[in-house]
């Protein structure tokens, strides 16, 4: 029996939450004189700087300081990857309409912002680089193609009985985190420098900040206690605020703040990335893949930043869930005048996805199949097979894939969501229905855990026993709703064996715990969770070593459970073998660490083991069209999803109604548009549209799979922040279902996100015997 | 600056502002409750709600000037003064109705306004009234079933 894991305790800051005391970066009071940053922002997205005339900004009310690159102490580059393409401020020529140009340090938030708009600015504007077919044109490859094959897909899909191909175009995504960006910085006596930030990699601002101030990273401390929503968003485009923040505050001596308002938050941060993938494939009579080819290409944005693992998690997930004996991925990333695009939800794997599930739409469509037939002749062998001694199937990069339980789950899922007799009794409403027309669609997802930078999977902590038997933890990932804290606070308590209350966890900080990754690839609690738990471990270990020698016993009979520490029949508290240990001179505090086994990776060959494990699950989903405006309505979702021996079922479950909800928005309604000149249109949520509550799914059940991970995870549960996301395939491949019934056709090449519009003319070229738009 | 005077989560408060400060910077700045959010500073997202005088009212679409005389209560006067939550709160605590919490106070508010206008809201009439109300991280599956929780907890 547990005492603290696996069980659904609420947020750990949900009294805060809901009494409006928690507080986020910009709530943090800052001290009397501090000064207010904003970013002075290119009007143009492609040219060389002729003049920027900064003495009108100076001379604003209110304006303290105004630096420009030249201004700065030393060249900044923000980039994550060190690609040396991302200055803090535009060196010269500027690459998009956003890009900040110039630092405004003023007495207020208002007063910076005014005094922002002031200056002259004069730029010899070039033709921008804005869409995937400008990039191609101009060349604008961030790195040459990466190819990775396995078996000869070409021979294979030239001798298949039938093939297909055809292309597909799925939009961008802004993360619109509620709690836009947000930094302080506060200059230390010695000229040291402490942040706080909104971020999930505190080290990665705490290195940049040094940078940029010519200092040992020991001198800046960067702590983040929560934030409100990352989702990617926050992994590195954050450094821009706390750097400004940083100089500014080392050039005035005083503490400086800067949170971007949301106009500006979508106009400079980089969003998801959109992506064309052309594909071809080979098949046999049952729909079984034979060979497969695809040739993505990512819109990138104006810098490198995270982009080349996010197109390589694409190609990582090109083949879901589904066994491709041969198979041929291409990727180009590409250069364009935009925001430079970057960590989203999935990391380029729902893109990834989306490739392989419209080829398996439109392999069943010529053949006159159900879907869910043709996906269940491709999923991978399942693991009782593979345990049973056939071989495991491998990946389009060789990993062998031991792990699935996706057949069993589909199954299961099928059964209990009624798939086969709802899809019979559509396909009866819609033969009756003059107008409205619905789909439905099952789809599955297999997501793999772990960073594909294999140096990133590691994690340390801090765990501090005092001499009442209160717990004290820290670690290095960061809390951003996903309830890591709550989920890694319950890990320390079942070591212990006390209640979750008696450990208490607060900000995460780079002064106690150092060196950490981004919180991010849904591997928070995998490697926080466990690096927590090697702490607690040693410290128990020092206890129960100690216990056994004071009552002369083996160290055996030396156990803790039901919150008491038991010593044969001797029975304490924990704060009484504290405070005994205490007072025996044995340390109670212990560092922890982490690094996941088994993985290893080589992305220019595409082969290795860049996974520890998959995480699978899949999603029904039932959608009703209106052919005539192109309006959608989700009337059912049922989820079954595999999150292991789940750590905390009630915030698993809100991950995977949240993420799938984010996940439908991507694919339905949220659309991103630029203008020629490059100037993102949809810069507010007035023209920005996310879901409200009353998009939701009509019905929507969620059932967790119920077993456990076959690696020792953290008491074998599994990463859950990503991979339900891109359950919500099941409505857009729905929708596409929909309209081909509106079409009367088998299949349309829908593309996303399936707004109303595209919808309306996805029906109207059909009808007209043309693809889609 | 010109002098407003007003009650806030019961409390007189008289202070000299810039006519232009905006309800939601006297609230946060001035006064320093910081639980109302700004997420979008365009009255879209809902995360700046207020009540004033018992309406619900986007804090940063209106001025401070505005407020002059008026009964504001922002996310720190719903609880108890001995910091009890109040049914509200609570239900979302229990019901799991936050992730990032950023939302959380002003979905807080808008339940609050409506079930005084409507004790007993269906499903429809809570995700309808939320519409002015953004949550990214929760998919509001969890909220609308706190807010109906409440509902029946007020009974
Ligand atoms: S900040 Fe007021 S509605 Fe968004
Ligand atoms: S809980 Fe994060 S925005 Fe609602």
């Amino acid at each position: 029996m547990t005492v603290a894991v696996h069980k659904p305790h609420p947020h750990d800051s949900a009294p805060l939450h809901v009494s409006g005391k928690a507080r986020y970066t910009d709530d943090i009071p800052a001290p009397a004189g501090t000064l207010h940053l904003a970013f002075g922002l290119s009007p143009a997205a492609r040219g060389r700087i002729r003049r920027l005339d900064l003495a009108p900004v100076r001379a604003a009310e209110g304006v303290v300081a105004v630096l420009g690159a030249d201004d700065l102490p030393r060249p900044v580059d923000l980039s994550p990857a060190h690609a040396g393409d991302e200055p803090l401020l535009a060196t010269g020529t500027v690459h998009y309409l956003g890009q900040p140009l110039f630092l405004v340090v003023a007495t207020s938030h208002l007063a910076a912002r005014r005094a922002a708009r002031l200056a002259g600015i004069d730029i010899a504007g070039e033709k921008p680089v804005l869409t995937i077919d400008d990039a191609i044109a101009a060349g604008t490859d961030l790195e040459p193609p990466l190819e990775w094959r396995k078996g000869d897909a070409e021979a294979a899909i030239a001798a298949a009985p039938h093939r297909v191909r055809g292309r597909i175009e799925v939009g961008g995504q802004e993360h619109f985190y509620l709690e836009g960006h947000a930094a302080l910085a506060l200059p230390l006596e010695d000229g040291g420098m402490e942040i706080h930030a909104s971020t999930q990699h505190p080290t990665e601002i705490q290195h940049k900040v040094a940078e940029a101030l010519g200092l040992p990273m020991s001198w800046v401390r960067v702590s983040v206690r929560r934030m409100g929503g990352g989702f990617g968003g926050k992994e590195s485009q954050g450094s821009a605020l706390a750097v400004a923040c940083a100089i500014a505050a080392w050039k005035t001596g005083r503490p400086c703040r800067m949170r971007y308002d949301r106009d500006d938050d979508m106009i400079i941060t980089g969003k998801r990335h959109e992506i064309r993938i052309d594909y071809e494939a080979g098949f046999d009579a049952d729909g079984r893949l034979l060979g497969v080819r695809f040739a993505h290409f990512l819109r990138c944005g104006w810098s490198t930043d995270l982009s080349l693992p996010v197109a390589d998690r694409a190609m990582l997930h090109a083949d879901n869930a589904y066994h491709l004996p041969h198979v041929t991925i291409r990727s180009r990333r590409l250069r364009t005048n935009t925001q430079s695009n970057t960590a989203f939800r999935g990391f380029g794997g729902p893109q990834g996805m989306m490739g392989i599930e419209r080829v398996i739409q439109h392999v069943a469509a010529t053949l006159g199949k159900d879907p869910l037939e043709v996906r269940r002749v491709n999923l991978y062998r399942p693991m009782a097979a593979v345990a049973a001694g056939e071989a495991a199937q491998t990946t389009p990069y060789g990993q062998p894939v031991e792990d699935s339980i996706i057949d069993a789950l589909v199954d299961r899922l099928a059964r209990e969501a009624r798939y086969a007799e709802r899809r019979a009794a559509i396909a009866r409403w819609n033969a009756g229905s003059p107008v409205i027309k619905r789909g439905i669609a099952l789809t599955p997802v297999k997501f793999g855990i772990s960073f594909t930078l294999t140096h990133l999977n590691q994690a340390g902590a801090l765990v501090h026993l005092y001499q009442d038997g209160s717990i004290r933890i820290n670690h290095g990932g960061t809390e951003m709703g996903q309830g890591l804290n709550m989920k890694v606070a319950q890990v320390a308590a079942e070591a212990f064996s006390v209640p979750v209350e008696a450990v208490r966890i607060t900000t995460t900080d780079t002064a106690r715990v150092p060196n950490t990754s981004a919180t991010a690839a849904s591997s928070g609690s995998d490697l926080n969770g466990m690096a927590v738990k090697a702490a607690c471990e040693t410290i128990r270990a020092r206890l129960t070593r100690f216990l056994a020698e004071r009552h002369q016993c083996p160290e055996e009979v030396v156990r803790f459970s039901e919150g008491r520490v038991h010593v044969g029949t001797n029975v304490l508290t924990l704060a009484e073998a504290a405070r005994a240990a205490h007072e025996a001179r044995i340390s109670l505090s212990s560092t922890g660490f982490y690094a996941t086994p088994k993985i290893h990776w080589d992305r220019t060959r595409g082969q290795g083991r860049p996974f520890f494990y998959f995480a699978y699950g899949a999603a029904v989903s039932e959608v009703a069209i209106d052919p005539l405006t192109g309006e959608t309505r989700i009337l059912r979702v049922d989820v079954l999803h595999d999150v292991g021996r789940s750590l905390n079922p009630a915030i698993d479950i809100g991950q995977i109604e949240g993420g799938f909800v984010q996940g439908a928005g991507w694919l339905t309604m949220e659309e991103l548009a630029w203008d020629e000149r490059g100037r993102l249109l949809t810069h507010a949520p007035s023209t920005y549209k996310i879901p409200v509550a009353s998009d939701r799914p009509r019905i929507f059940n969620v059932a967790l799979w119920d077993g456990e991970n076959r690696e020792p995870t953290i008491y074998r549960s599994k990463a859950v922040g990503e991979p339900p996301f891109m359950l919500a395939i099941s409505v857009h491949q729905a929708i596409a279902e929909a309209v081909a019934a509106a079409a009367g056709v088998p299949f349309v090449a829908l593309d996303a996100p399936a707004t109303p519009e595209r919808i309306a003319l996805a029906v109207r070229n059909a009808r007209a015997g043309e693809n889609a738009p | 600056m010109v002098e407003i005077s007003m009650t806030v989560n019961g409390k007189p408060v008289t202070a000299q502002v810039e006519p232009r400060t905006l309800l939601v910077t006297f609230l946060r700045e001035h006064l320093g409750l910081t639980g109302t959010h700004v997420g979008c500073d365009t009255s879209q997202c809902g995360a700046c709600n207020v009540h004033v005088n018992g309406m619900l009212a986007k804090s940063c679409t209106m001025l401070a000037v505005e407020a002059d005389g008026a009964e504001i209560v922002t996310i720190e006067g719903m609880a108890a003064p001995d910091g009890t939550l109040g049914v509200i709160q609570q239900a979302f605590q229990d019901h799991h109705g936050l992730q990032c919490g950023f939302c959380t106070p002003g979905m807080v508010m808008s339940a609050a306004a409506l079930l005084r206008e409507n004790p007993d809201p269906s499903e429809e009439e809570i995700r309808a009234f939320l519409e002015g109300n953004l949550c990214r991280c929760t998919g509001y599956h969890n909220i609308v079933k706190a807010v109906r929780a409440a509902a029946e907890a007020m009974g």
